[in-house]
């Protein structure tokens, strides 16, 4: 294949771009607090949401020190251990990783990549954010409350979320109730921003085939998300009603500290079939981004072309719809017909189709490959790995038979974590590394960055991989302790006691991470424009860090997809999208 | 939840439907320039139409999953359906009316009579703040006669659904006074008729979703 169209009317003037009304900010508070610049939102966005996963991160650490050493600490009380479980399975699922690639790498890439100055609604935009915040504000209120935040497990199942006897039981479920709504709202306001951009503010040339792999991933996401959190907003109103009000949406008839609740007949399973109605969704939310982001680190950092670019696309969109109709496999042990089962059971095994076409792409991506083993490279690489083993406990979990005596034992812990926690977080450090110069307009340290991968993903293979074992043992997750069992050998202890060390060492490893990123802002080698030879818009602005309006006077003009690299006769190992092509210097393919 | 799967797959599939279409015959690994003449965008309608449709959407997901939790809860034996008050009726009537007050403000920013668009708007806005006050006095009828949100799931939803209802409304309201406000201090027709025009989708959409959810409770 030729690099070059023949064209003969291959000059095409440079957009006029009518002065676009960008919102200029003139006050101090205007320009980085009340800020409408896509760019400075992701950072806030992106800011918070690790602020706030390092507090839950924390959290899961003090989980590990119970669980590997149980009796040892004394600040750690049931009631604080249900909570910790809670709050951290609720911010890195919701608060950090939807945050994060949504909010975060949503705002800064898809006005970059797709060649717009800014979002289509800037001051939404704005508001979202804010919205967002105030929602993790009051998160971080329900752990000071009286009783403390919720302890019910992040599903927040009815009746024990709401019946006292559970830590939090009162303000802590009322607040988390109230963060949830007031994040979907506020996602809301975002989500509208990421897909009408997409859809409308591509500049001249960026056919929807044309957009980078990312994009695609966060694009569907967000359609993904627009329709599922309506689900989650559903559950939490009936259930603050049931709360508050005292109406039995969910609540059936309780006997609580020997009391009769006034609630009757509710119904827990309906609450359990809206949450993962959301929920199911929700793991794609977060795959999603992760997936497209990874096929343009390896695409990028192995010089060559995707493979099965339109396959990768419709992969995205196949999974997306199949989303849908997978949430039972949740709920299982709640008890179904087994025709549903079966149906619920199939559809589930069938996503396991577009995603093996991904996975088989992204190796395939990688095969005669220039590989450059950049940082970015490894945690995409890294992802690979992990993506599979927790890829494969999902189809042991998607069957009905093989779940149910799973479904409550660390089994599960090692699966979810392995698909969709260290997955798309080995895609968010990678992310990182790759954009960081772009944001910056300085390099990380690789030194620095290639200590922090090795930790981070041989440390998850430390954790997780025990866990599997302590799963088929049938060591059940959840518990604060697990006493004296006669069907827990003592080794079973000890292996606890190396999880849990692990864990540490891949908590502190965070922190050099944390330093790198610190550090590197004041002191980082100068990046240049375009540090990774790439293709894609956002390495062609005229300016690094990008400026308000994102791309000086004209918006670029684009001309081919964003995988271009190592092209047969092309002069650069890379082209630009927004490179016109030379018309006539080589033997070219006649347009259709 | 099969209302809600319905809906959720007819939207899915048409997103998937028209990305398909948009991706099956092209070959964009080729480098080429003429694609790059003409429009950018996916649709050559305005963006905040576009977004007031995809925030459409989200409204119908949102009403579906009600639809779903209020149909599944219904078959648990303790389901007592209540009387709605007549007074639904007359409230339905002036929504009707308000919808076409709008829709005549719409056409009348069409044609650049902004004598048309002051009046319509306001009758618009007086109707929907009417329609709300009724909906007040609905949930106070029900109330006097001993039907609490508490008492049985079926009045719990009638004041949940209402209730959600009327805060689009009350939303729409507020895009519906900002619009206002430009009208009144005198500007071109021009300036203000995509306002207008979304406004009148919107309550023209709330408008079906109400009749969505009296014909459920009226048949419930």
């Amino acid at each position: 294949m030729a690099y070059v169209a023949h064209d003969e009317t291959a000059y095409v003037a440079p957009l006029e771009v009518e002065e676009e009304h960008l919102y200029h900010a003139k006050t101090w508070l205007g320009k980085y607090v009340f800020c409408q610049d896509a760019k400075v939102i992701a950072i806030q966005y992106a800011c918070t949401a690790m602020g706030i996963g390092l507090v839950a991160l924390v959290f899961s650490l003090i989980m590990r020190l119970q669980l590997g050493f149980p009796n040892t600490f004394a600040f750690i009380a049931p009631e604080d251990y249900y909570q910790y479980v809670t709050m951290h399975g609720m911010i890195m699922v919701i608060y950090l990783l939807t945050a994060l690639f949504l909010g975060g790498f949503g705002n800064y890439l898809i006005p970059l990549m797709v060649g717009a100055r800014d979002m289509v609604f800037p001051y939404v935009n704005m508001i979202s954010f804010w919205v967002y915040f105030l929602a993790v504000l009051i998160l971080v209120a329900s752990m000071f409350v009286p009783g403390g935040a919720t302890g019910s497990g992040w599903t927040l199942y009815p009746p024990q979320a709401v019946t006292s006897g559970t830590p939090g039981s009162d303000l802590g479920i009322i607040l988390m109730l109230v963060s949830l709504i007031v994040f979907i709202i506020g996602f809301t306001m975002g989500g509208l921003n990421y897909v009408v951009t997409v859809l409308q503010g591509r500049t001249r040339g960026m056919t929807l085939m044309r957009m980078p792999l990312t994009i695609w991933g966060i694009f569907m996401a967000t359609v993904l998300a627009l329709l599922a959190f309506p689900a989650l907003l559903v559950a939490c109103i009936m259930m603050l009603f049931d709360k508050i009000i005292g109406t039995s949406f969910f609540m059936p008839a309780v006997i609580s500290m020997g009391e009769q609740l006034p609630h009757t007949g509710g119904s827990p399973v309906l609450f359990e079939h809206l949450f993962w109605f959301f929920g199911h969704p929700e793991v794609y939310i977060v795959a999603l981004p992760a997936f497209g982001i990874v096929s343009d680190l390896l695409s990028t950092h192995a010089r060559k072309t995707i493979f099965g670019y339109r396959m990768m696309v419709w992969a995205i969109v196949v999974i997306g719809g199949l989303s849908f109709i997978v949430w039972a496999h949740h709920m299982y042990v709640s008890g179904m017909n087994p025709y549903f089962g079966f149906f619920f059971a199939t559809t589930t095994l069938i996503i396991a189709i577009p995603t093996a076409i991904k996975v088989y792409n992204w190796v395939l991506t990688l095969w005669h490959g220039n590989i450059r083993l950049n940082v970015p490279m490894m945690f995409a690489i890294g992802f690979i790995f992990t993506f599979i083993n927790g890829g494969l406990t999902g189809l042991f979990l998607g069957n009905v038979t093989v779940d149910l005596p799973l479904s409550d034992t660390y089994f599960v812990v090692a699966h979810f974590h392995m698909v969709m926690a260290v997955s798309p977080v080995l895609v968010v450090f990678g992310a990182i590394y790759h954009w960081y110069p772009k944001m910056t307009g300085r390099m990380l340290n690789d030194s620095l960055g290639k200590v922090h991968f090795w930790i981070t993903f041989l440390g998850t293979y430390a954790i997780y991989y025990p866990m599997h074992y302590l799963g088929f043992l049938g060591l059940p997750r959840r518990y604060y302790a697990m006493g004296p069992t006669e069907f827990m050998p003592a080794s079973a202890q000890s292996l606890n006691q190396f999880i849990t060390i692990a864990a540490l060492v891949v908590g502190a490893a965070q922190l050099i991470f944390l330093y790198n990123l610190i550090t590197s802002y004041r002191n980082g080698k100068e990046s240049g424009d375009n540090p990774w030879e790439s293709t894609t818009l956002e390495w062609q602005t005229a300016e690094t860090p990008p400026g308000h309006g994102n791309f000086g006077k004209d918006l670029p003009l684009v001309y081919r997809w964003a995988y271009d690299y190592s092209v047969p006769g092309a002069p650069s190992d890379f082209l630009p999208q927004n490179l016109p092509p030379q018309g006539g210097s080589a033997e070219g393919i006649k347009e259709d | 939840m099969g209302i809600s799967v319905g809906i959720m797959f007819f939207i899915m599939a048409v997103v998937a439907g028209w990305l398909l279409k948009q991706s099956f015959s092209t070959r964009p690994w080729i480098a080429r320039t003429t694609i790059v003449e003409g429009h950018s965008g996916s649709f050559p309608q305005p963006s905040a139409k576009i977004g007031l449709w995809v925030f459409l959407a989200v409204v119908t997901s949102l009403f579906a999953l009600f639809i779903s939790a209020y149909t599944t809860r219904m078959e648990l034996g303790d389901w007592r359906p209540l009387p709605e008050p007549p007074l639904l009726w007359f409230n339905t009537a002036i929504l009707i009316l308000s919808s076409i007050a709008l829709q005549w403000a719409r056409h009348s920013a069409d044609s650049e009579e902004i004598g048309g668009v002051r009046k319509g708007l306001a009758a618009g806005g007086l109707l929907t703040i009417g329609f709300m006050i009724g909906q007040l006095v609905a949930w106070q009828q029900l109330g006097d006669l001993g039907y609490h949100a508490s008492s049985n799931p079926a009045n719990g939803f009638f004041y949940l659904i209402t209730g959600l209802h009327g805060l689009h409304m009350l939303g729409g309201l507020v895009a519906w006074g900002r619009t206002s406000i430009k009208v009144w201090r005198g500007c071109e027709p021009a300036e203000v008729r995509l306002s207008v025009e979304l406004c009148t989708a919107y309550w023209h959409f709330l408008l079906v979703i109400w009749f969505v959810l009296f014909g459920l409770m009226l048949s419930t």
